[in-house]
């Protein structure tokens, strides 16, 4: 029998969205199977590993851990809401520069949480980058490539010509 | 005596030099290279960053239904009784099987088609799959599982490989070589009771490594469509689609051709995806049972149970070497818990006593290896496959030989490298060998000798080398077709296509395909199309595993490429009224040497030869050298190239709570020659994170007093370092080209994990005088170590005892210095040399 | 994919409303928060209500002040919140420390106080799937007749797992609770049962609608959390100490401590006061001698049981390591506020 569906409007990527779900559906299940947006990924669906996240209100949260219907009227974003106009946002751009995406399936959720870090401190240390991430798990790349591409994002966020360094890519001499 | 010492004379740099004719390397100018070496994005980025890279439980289908696997309760039993009626007629459900309903084993190795889709008749292990469901929904589906129900017969479980050995009975499988050991192994290379005898100092150590598992973030999933003209499409996240197109084949009673295997990209491998499982197959059979499709997608606790992780292993390890550090001879025996399959269980045996002689030269070797089946997971190839484990026990054994020798242990190792060409004691063909520049770089940047035996209490520095495999010498299934095989086509429009059977992993399989083609033709690899990992598209690669990609595809693909721009010079040579040795390709233009303005667009060059003969397409391919090693069990360990690692850990341990932690690693890895340097980074610093996990926390726990089951399936509880437990990485790359790598290339994937566990261990007694000869290394053990200590006892745990294992008779090998030819001595010859 | 059961959500506006639908939903509704405790639990089929109560939308429960010098904090405000907020780390530095380390950033977003104050206890047996549940014949917690832990007890022993609950109760802060039959206010150590499914004095539909703290009048308190790694994991123990210092103590150095409270979090079913820890500190200065004798007085009860990670021996160890670091750096803080 197939469950009644409950109706919800909220931001969704910056667009107004109105989506109709079973009302037990958590907001990862919601975005993968109802919207459409399958960039958004899961590993535990339990709250432990952090791939799954998504921001709220700009705020990033486990979006398995939190219902659809909870989200009406708030606004949500996901990996896919990040590039604007055909471009690339500067931690998308800096991630793909360095190899900080090795397989890709934690990516968009530390894409995410990073972009909420850079909105309240455009000029992290490297221990609060290592702080503001260390709810996500990445099994790939031992996670320095993605400080490096967090401080070299937030660089360029700042308007400077930010370069990575030599040892980054080729490694010490 | 005098032989002995005349044997021993015989200088092993001088005698093992093995001639590599010039024809072994592929044609590639090692210099000025356009794409290779240089720091790129990957091909698949953009697709990576924006989520828009499709995995295996993204894809949906019209009218797709949902599947799931009822698992065993049991560690051991017997099933007596299935019965499905109740789930079948839940609303919603639209196929249940059980192990009836696809009756032919399966499993990764010839010799080990030990599994069943759905166990038919027995459990063997607590997620042991027995039935499976597809419904309309995920939430029908697992309901229905609730209404299954099994009878089982209980039988006595065996916990882990010790017990195992105490237990033949009752049998897990009904093979193997005897009660529940599953393969027992026996090799000498040498008498080393000659080499101990002739040794200043010989040394006995024990060691316990930790079974761990690959956690790759994306749990497992696998898509099945069944068309209605009698044709199977499986997308699945595998590591290798063409052993998935294979079992799938056999299990289902389908010809291959009817079978299309898809491997989407794999949201984290490591080892964990190199076998069929299970789910594939029962989606594919229910796929063809409904006509819909179905797709599954396990849970993490079920990735668990599909495991084929690290094996736990107990090592002991013996070693005679002289005052100055050579080692006359080695005795090694390992015993490997290997869950309740073969999987590679057979191949991870052997790994375990393969490597050893590649770093430094060991005069004579004895290698005893057993693998138990026990009630649990299956174990297999977990990164650095069968080796961490051993490489971990052997630089540690090094590091107390150093101690007793008095010696410098960088420079004790730096005395003693195998030299590069050579054949070892077990007849492992070493071509370019960087070990001694990597050793160099991580000791000076860590300020080694600085630091060893200098630090304040607490704070320590270790040290570590190993060696890894680039790509098996043997495939999986016995053949003598090519390894790897790369399709190119060229078209009017100037766009290259490569089509590979490889499967990316997230290493960067696809742009490594790119980049060698774009370097050949002269091209941006940023427009070559690469379509990979699908059976119907793609030729023949085996699959991402044994850090065999780079190497093996990369030389199909230059052979291909190579072959194209062939064709296309020679046309273009016409054209140009030029001889086509001058011909260059460069810039996305083809043009005269001598005078560049005199080309024209690669484009227009493809359309010339394509007006001269058709349709421009090349194939390459790859198959390994010969091994050297000819007796049996020597199909494991021979490799084209080997990749060497040096790493300097440093620790600080708080006597207090016995807490490790690392806040620095260097790390040199001779990569032969970089394809893409950041990638060669990127896996660098990947290994690193997944070595120093299983140096400190990561454990697969279970609970064998209560039912044998996974203490901790979970994210949360299997220990998986975070961000604020990750350590510094100062990575140097050593570039020593290799002549059997593409471009000189060699692996990077594994390699850099091994010394990884051993240094830091070396790096604990370093700070705090005690050794823990047992990975992880947890606080709790390091506390204990330190308190017996304390209390005047050795300042150690670990094992202490070795199982007496009922041997068979060796397969002795004489090594190459003693007259050897790679095979083994006929078992009468044998016994008659011993009674003398 | 792990899903929730399918149940019915409500979010009302007001403690009335949600009391009200309580009582309408019976025994099958069950509150909600955060979320980050109770969804994980209903996935994997610890708790199966068939009414969920959200008490985010509830405005009375979200937000603090002070009120007559004390603090009252809501229960939905959230662990990031409460972490971040400049009045909190001011006045209740324990109390934000303890928020910082419950679990990650993620979570902290989403989980609140009253959910971290309330938190289902914890123990390896428990917190499983159903199939894993069903392969050990279930546990007395949920589904099944036997503890695990410690097979002849009458009594679940599942961990007391909260990061800020011992804190609560080694400041003495109270509880307000309110419920159908009105509002009550208990201290925060009287909360908790030591009992692993009975855990809490609160009464299912009550609902936690403050959390009144002490002024902070003289008195200091910090919390030391163990755990294998610096995020995700639960406590596997926290030592909160608190102490007061004798007022107008003229020796910049050497204060005297007029009383002292050492509260163990992950050892019990719920936060375990050691009397005889804080008695022992009572008229010293917090001197290695009294800090040495706190440390193992709070040692000797700590009886951790195979429920949660690392090994019991070394986690009963850890208390009097834990007990001493926590005392010193209260002595540490005494100091740097002198200077």
């Amino acid at each position: 029998m197939p469950d009644p569906k409950a109706t919800i409007s909220f931001e969704l990527n910056g667009e107004p969205a109105t989506l109709a779900f079973a009302p037990h559906k958590t907001l990862l299940e919601v975005l993968r199977e109802d919207a459409g947006l399958t960039g958004t990924k899961h590993g535990c669906e339990l709250g432990e590993c952090g791939t799954c996240t998504v921001l709220l209100d700009g705020t990033p949260v486990l979006s398995c851990l939190l219902l659809g219907l909870a989200c009406a009227g708030h606004r949500v974003t996901t990996v896919e809401g990040m590039a604007a106009g055909g471009r690339l946002h500067p931690l998308q751009d800096a991630f793909a520069e360095l190899g900080a995406a090795q397989c890709g399936y934690c990516t968009p959720a530390f894409l995410l949480a990073a972009q909420a870090l850079l909105a309240v401190e455009p000029r992290p240390s490297r221990a609060a980058i290592k702080q503001a991430l260390a709810g996500n798990l990445c099994r790939c790349t031992g996670y320095l490539k993605i400080y490096e591409a967090v401080e070299l994002a937030a660089a360029r966020l700042r308007g400077e010509d930010a370069t990575p360094a030599r040892e980054t890519l080729y490694g010490h001499a | 005596m005098a032989t002995r010492k005349k044997r021993r004379t015989v200088g092993l740099s001088d005698s093992l030099t093995v001639k590599r004719s010039q024809s072994d390397s592929p044609t590639v100018r090692l210099s000025d290279h356009r794409v290779i070496g240089r720091a790129l994005r990957k091909i698949d980025a953009t697709a990576k960053v924006t989520g828009a890279t499709i995995f295996a439980d993204d894809l949906f289908f019209p009218r797709m239904l949902y599947a799931k696997l009822l698992r065993s309760p049991h560690p051991h039993a017997k099933i007596l009784r299935v019965d499905v009626a109740k789930a079948a007629r839940l609303a919603g459900v639209r196929a249940v099987l059980t192990g009836k309903d696809l009756p032919i084993p399966f499993g990764i190795l010839p010799v080990s088609q030990d599994e069943h889709a759905l166990a038919p008749d027995k459990v063997r292990f607590v997620g042991d799959p027995v039935a499976a469901v597809a419904a309309t929904s995920e939430d029908v589906a697992t309901a229905a599982l609730d209404l299954i129900t099994v009878e089982y017969e209980p039988l006595r479980p065996v916990p882990d490989a010790e017990d195992a050995v105490a237990h033949p009975e009752p049998r897990i499988h009904d093979y193997g070589d005897g009660g529940n050991l599953h393969k027992l192994i026996h090799l000498e290379f040498g008498d080393v009771e000659t080499g101990f005898a002739a040794a200043d100092l010989v040394r006995e150590d024990l060691f316990f490594y930790e079974g761990s598992t690959h956690l790759p973030m994306e749990q497992h999933a696998a898509v099945a469509q069944w068309s209605a003209d009698r044709k199977l499409t499986v997308w699945s996240s595998t590591q290798t689609p063409h052993y998935v197109h294979r079992a799938l084949a056999k299990v289902l009673e389908l010809p291959p051709a009817r079978i299309r295997v898809i491997a989407t990209p794999n949201g984290g491998g490591f080892g964990g995806k190199s076998d069929p499982f299970s789910h594939e197959i029962v989606v594919a059979k229910l796929a063809m049972v409904t006509g819909r499709p179905v797709k599954i997608t396990l849970t993490r606790e079920e990735v668990f149970y599909c495991h084929r992780g690290r094996h736990p292993t107990l090592m002991w390890i013996k070693t005679g070497v002289t005052k100055d550090g050579a080692i006359t001879a080695m005795h090694f025996k390992s015993l490997l818990d290997g869950g309740g399959y073969g999987s590679y269980g057979v191949a991870s045996t052997y790994y375990t006593g393969a490597l050893q002689t590649v770093t430094y030269p060991v005069a004579r070797y004895k290698f005893q290896g057993a693998r138990a089946f026990t009630n649990k997971p299956p174990c297999g190839p977990k990164r650095g496959h069968g080796t961490p484990q051993p490489r971990y026990a052997l630089e540690v054994h090094l590091d107390k030989l150093a101690e007793q020798l008095g010696a410098d242990p960088a420079e004790l190792r730096l005395k003693h490298l195998v030299p590069p060409n050579s054949l070892t004691a077990n007849y492992l063909r070493v071509g370019s060998m960087g070990l001694g520049a990597c050793l160099e770089k991580v000791v000076a940047g860590s300020e080694w000798k600085r630091k060893f035996r200098k630090l304040p209490p607490g704070k320590g520095v270790g040290l570590a080398c190993s060696s890894y495999i680039c790509g098996a010498g043997l495939p999986i299934y016995w053949n003598n077709m090519p390894h790897s095989g790369v399709q190119l086509k060229c078209d009017r429009g100037g766009g290259v296509t490569v089509f590979c059977g490889s499967t990316e992993i997230g290493q960067g399989s696809d742009s490594i395909l790119a980049y060698i083609v774009a370097e050949v033709l002269g091209l941006d690899p940023f427009e070559i199309a690469v379509v990979t990992a699908d059976t119907d598209l793609t030729p023949v690669d085996l699959g991402s595993y044994s850090s065999r990609v780079t190497l093996m595809t990369g030389n199909a693909a230059i052979q291909a490429a190579e072959r194209a721009k062939e064709i296309l010079a020679g046309h273009a040579a016409r054209k140009l009224e030029i001889p086509a040795t001058r011909v260059v390709f460069a810039g996305g233009r083809v043009f005269d040497a001598e005078d560049p303005k005199h080309g024209m667009a690669f484009a227009e060059a493809v359309q010339v030869a394509e007006a001269a003969q058709g349709t421009i397409g090349t194939v390459g391919s790859y198959t390994p050298p010969r091994s050297a090693a000819k007796y049996r069990g020597g199909g494991v360990g021979p490799s084209p190239a080997y990749s060497y690692s040096a790493a300097v850990a440093e620790v600080d341990v708080d006597p207090d709570t016995g807490i490790v932690t690392v806040p620095r690693i260097w790390i040199a890895h001779d990569i032969g020659q970089s394809i893409n340097a950041a990638a060669v980074m990127g896996q660098v610093e990947g290994s690193v994170y997944m070595g120093l996990g299983e140096a400190l926390m990561e454990e697969m726990a279970y609970r064998g007093n209560r039912n044998v089951v996974h203490k901790i399936p979970s994210l949360l509880e299997y220990k998986s370092p975070t961000t604020l437990e990750m350590c510094d990485v100062v990575t140097y790359l050593v570039e020593d080209p290799d002549p059997s790598g593409p471009f000189g290339a060699k692996e990077v994937g594994q390699g850099p994990l091994l010394p990884v566990p051993p240094a830091i261990a070396n790096a604990v007694y370093d700070a705090v005088g005690v050794r823990v000869d047992e990975v992880p290394i947890t606080p709790e053990k390091v506390l204990k170590a330190l308190k017996k200590k304390t209390k005047g006892e050795e300042g150690r745990v670990g094992p202490t005892r070795f199982p007496d294992i009922p041997w068979p008779e060796p397969i002795r090998v004489p090594p190459p210095w003693e007259g050897g030819d790679g095979g083994a001595v006929p078992v009468a010859a044998a016994a008659l040399e011993r009674q003398h | 994919m792990l899903r929730l059961p399918r149940f019915t959500y409500l979010q009302p506006t007001s403690l009335a409303e949600a009391l009200r639908m309580k009582a309408d939903a019976g025994p099958d509704g069950s509150y909600v928060a955060g979320g980050t405790d109770l969804y994980p639990n209903m996935k994997r089929r610890h708790q199966t209500p068939t009414t969920v109560i959200s008490l985010m939308q509830v405005k009375d429960l979200t937000g603090w002040g002070m009120r007559d010098g004390r603090c009252v904090m809501g229960p939905c405000v959230t662990l990031t919140e409460l972490s971040d907020s400049p009045t909190v780390r001011q006045s209740y530095a324990a109390v934000a420390t303890a928020a910082e380390l419950v679990s990650t950033p993620l979570l902290r977003n989403m989980g609140t106080l009253g959910g971290n104050l309330c938190l289902d206890t914890r123990c390896n047996y428990y917190n499983q799937s159903y199939e894993w549940r069903k392969a050990i014949d279930f546990c007395m917690k949920k589904d099944g007749a036997i503890c695990w832990v410690a097979p002849s007890s009458p009594r679940c022993w599942a961990v007391s797992s909260s990061d800020v609950a011992p804190v609560m109760v080694a400041i003495g802060a109270e509880y307000q609770l309110v419920g159908p039959e009105g509002e009550r206010l208990v201290p925060a150590a009287r909360c908790y049962h030591n009992d692993g499914i009975n855990y809490l004095t609160k009464q299912p539909d009550e609902i936690l609608a403050a959390v009144r703290l002490p002024a902070p009048d003289g008195w200091d308190a910090v919390y030391h959390k163990l755990r294998r790694r610096g995020s995700f994991d639960f406590p596997v123990l926290g030592v909160a100490a608190w102490v007061r210092w004798e007022r107008g103590s003229r020796n910049a150095e050497r204060g005297t401590i007029v009383d002292a409270r050492i509260v163990l979090g992950g050892v019990a079913s719920c936060p375990q006061e050691v009397p005889e820890a804080g008695a022992v500190l009572k008229g010293t200065a917090l001197d290695d001698e009294a800090i040495a004798a706190a440390a193992e007085a709070a040692y000797r009860p700590s009886k951790p049981l195979d429920n949660t990670d690392f090994e019991l021996s070394w986690r009963k160890q850890m208390t009097r390591v834990y007990a001493t670091r926590a005392l010193q750096e209260l002595r540490s803080r005494r100091s740097r506020r002198r200077e």
